[in-house]
């Protein structure tokens, strides 16, 4: 009696394991085929970095909107991470209020082009009052103000081939030499149409402080505080999987 | 006519069946799933030993619980991806022992308390034994309440069985629950996630919170594992059988 009992469960954990096993098979094909691996696949932990990557992506699909705060909602003081760039090209950019500024957007675009703030400031703009969470543990409420990004990549016309977006800030030399100097980051095409994310120039009503990315800045709802790039200088609109700042930690920053 | 003694000693012979493979196997799989959250966890934890209540927290507001561990910042970046890799083997490894014990009755048969069992007065006695460190060993139990009593040393007694389902069904999902709470993407379609909370500082502290519980769990599990012998009891989880017949310390 014990010995049947114990094979049947044993033939029952052999045949769940094959299952699970052919079924990640043909998960990760079918992953692969849908644009459910991330840039970070690889290695031990890209297998768990696939499995968050990919079941998001699937609960996520058709635009899933991040939380939104009320005005009472929004901290009396937001953290800053990491002061300002203090060399002297980013210095003369604050002190003229960024007059000789411009966002180039590049890549797979129609029209490759460039923005001064004013003309950013110019285009259609919306509010959101989001969280902003640091992988470290704290987390901040306030109101990003700025100009969708999917309207400024419709300016520039992605090609169809677009899979990427590559958000470029100035080298920040004060970022601490444990950390990479340019926190640059990619996002893919879902987060980068995504209604909520902005190209931020405004924070609380006013104009984005130095400390917090000014001129212009990375702005996602479903995203945690490091994929949100501050000090922006160029955006590359890019097919390449391969190309996204290798720092040792996580690419996808939904979790 | 086969004399008392006889049976006895047959039974002293034979090695009595214990856990089912499937058990073995998840239970060493969330062993180490569990040793490698915890140390990617706490390698998470020292970016900002504080935790809070509500949505928002930072070191300019108030804290509810400053944890006396240094503040190291860069460790949560290079422990996160470990964290989430080892999550995913326990929730795989969780949906596995899950979907197998009820195929198998593991939990109609091992975990579910008889009801007569149900009652404050036997688990309360049971609760006394284990504070007056009697040994739960088999044929003592066997002696004082008879073969047919769930307090045999091949099941577990009420208080087992109870702490076992809380833990399966309340401590695991709750500590899913309170991870997935903290997801931007997941609170994106399912909001509540973090609202039922109370936010996402309040998530972050009660999957701190299922921390302490678990360890507190842990230890008392091991501590239990050693007063009813340490190497029998670990043998019946690897082989699946408890060695009869003479001592097996």
């Amino acid at each position: 009696m014990s010995k049947i009992l114990g094979r049947r469960s044993f033939i029952t954990a052999g045949l769940a394991t094959a299952a699970g096993a052919s079924g990640l098979g043909a998960a990760v094909y079918l992953a692969d085929r849908y644009g459910l691996v991330p840039p970070d696949h690889a290695g031990i932990v890209g297998v768990g970095e696939t499995l968050t990557y990919a079941s998001q992506r699937l609960i996520t699909s058709g635009h899933s909107l991040a939380r939104e705060f009320k005005r009472r909602d929004i901290s009396k003081i937001p953290t800053v991470n990491g002061w300002h760039p203090t060399d002297e090209k980013y210095l003369a950019l604050l002190a003229d209020g960024f007059k000789n500024w411009r966002l180039s957007v590049e890549g797979l675009v129609a029209r490759p082009v460039s923005f001064s703030l004013e003309e950013l400031q110019g285009l259609p703009a919306e509010s959101h009052i989001l969280l902003h969470a640091c992988e470290q543990g704290w987390s901040y409420i306030a109101e990003w103000t700025g100009v969708r990004l999917a309207t400024v990549l419709d300016l520039a016309g992605t090609r169809p081939e677009a899979r990427y977006v590559v958000f470029e800030p100035f080298p920040n030399p004060n970022q601490s030499r444990t950390l990479v100097r340019a926190l640059w980051e990619t996002h893919d095409m879902a987060d980068a149409l995504h209604p909520q994310t902005l190209l931020a120039y405004g924070m609380n009503g006013e104009a984005l402080p130095a400390d917090f990315g000014a001129p212009l800045r990375l702005r996602l709802g479903r995203q945690m505080g490091w994929k949100n790039t501050k000090y922006l200088s160029r955006i590359v609109v890019t097919d390449r999987r391969d190309h996204y700042r290798k720092g040792g930690g996580t690419w996808y920053g939904g979790i | 006519m086969i004399s008392e003694a006889r049976v006895e000693a047959t039974i002293e012979t034979i090695p009595v069946p214990r856990h089912i493979a499937l058990v073995r196997v998840t239970h060493w799989i969330i062993v180490l799933s569990v040793v490698g959250l915890l140390v990617s966890g706490i390698g998470i934890l020292v970016g900002h030993p504080r935790l809070y209540w509500g949505e928002t927290g930072s070191l300019a507001t108030a804290s509810l619980i400053d944890l006396p561990i240094p503040l190291i910042i860069g460790p949560s970046v290079w422990y996160r991806p470990y964290h989430f890799f080892f999550a995913w083997i326990l929730v795989l490894t969780g949906l596995t022992y899950m979907a197998g014990s009820f195929i198998t009755h593991h939990f109609r048969k091992d975990l579910l308390p008889a009801k007569a069992d149900l009652s404050w007065n036997r688990m309360l006695g049971v609760a006394l034994d284990h504070l007056a460190w009697k040994r739960p060993d088999a044929r003592e139990a066997q002696a004082r309440q008879g073969a047919a009593s769930t307090d045999a040393a091949s099941t577990y007694n009420v208080v087992q069985r109870l702490t076992y389902l809380a833990v399966v069904f309340g401590l695991f999902p709750a500590f899913l629950w309170t991870g997935l709470g903290m997801s931007f993407g997941m609170t994106s379609v399912f909001p509540i996630l973090a609202t039922a909370l109370g936010g996402h500082q309040s998530a972050r502290t009660l999957h701190f919170v299922c921390v302490v519980l678990l360890l507190l769990f842990v230890m008392v599990h091991i501590l239990m594992i050693y007063l009813a012998g340490f190497w029998r009891t670990v043998r019946a989880m690897i082989t699946g059988y408890v060695p009869q017949g003479g001592r097996a310390r």
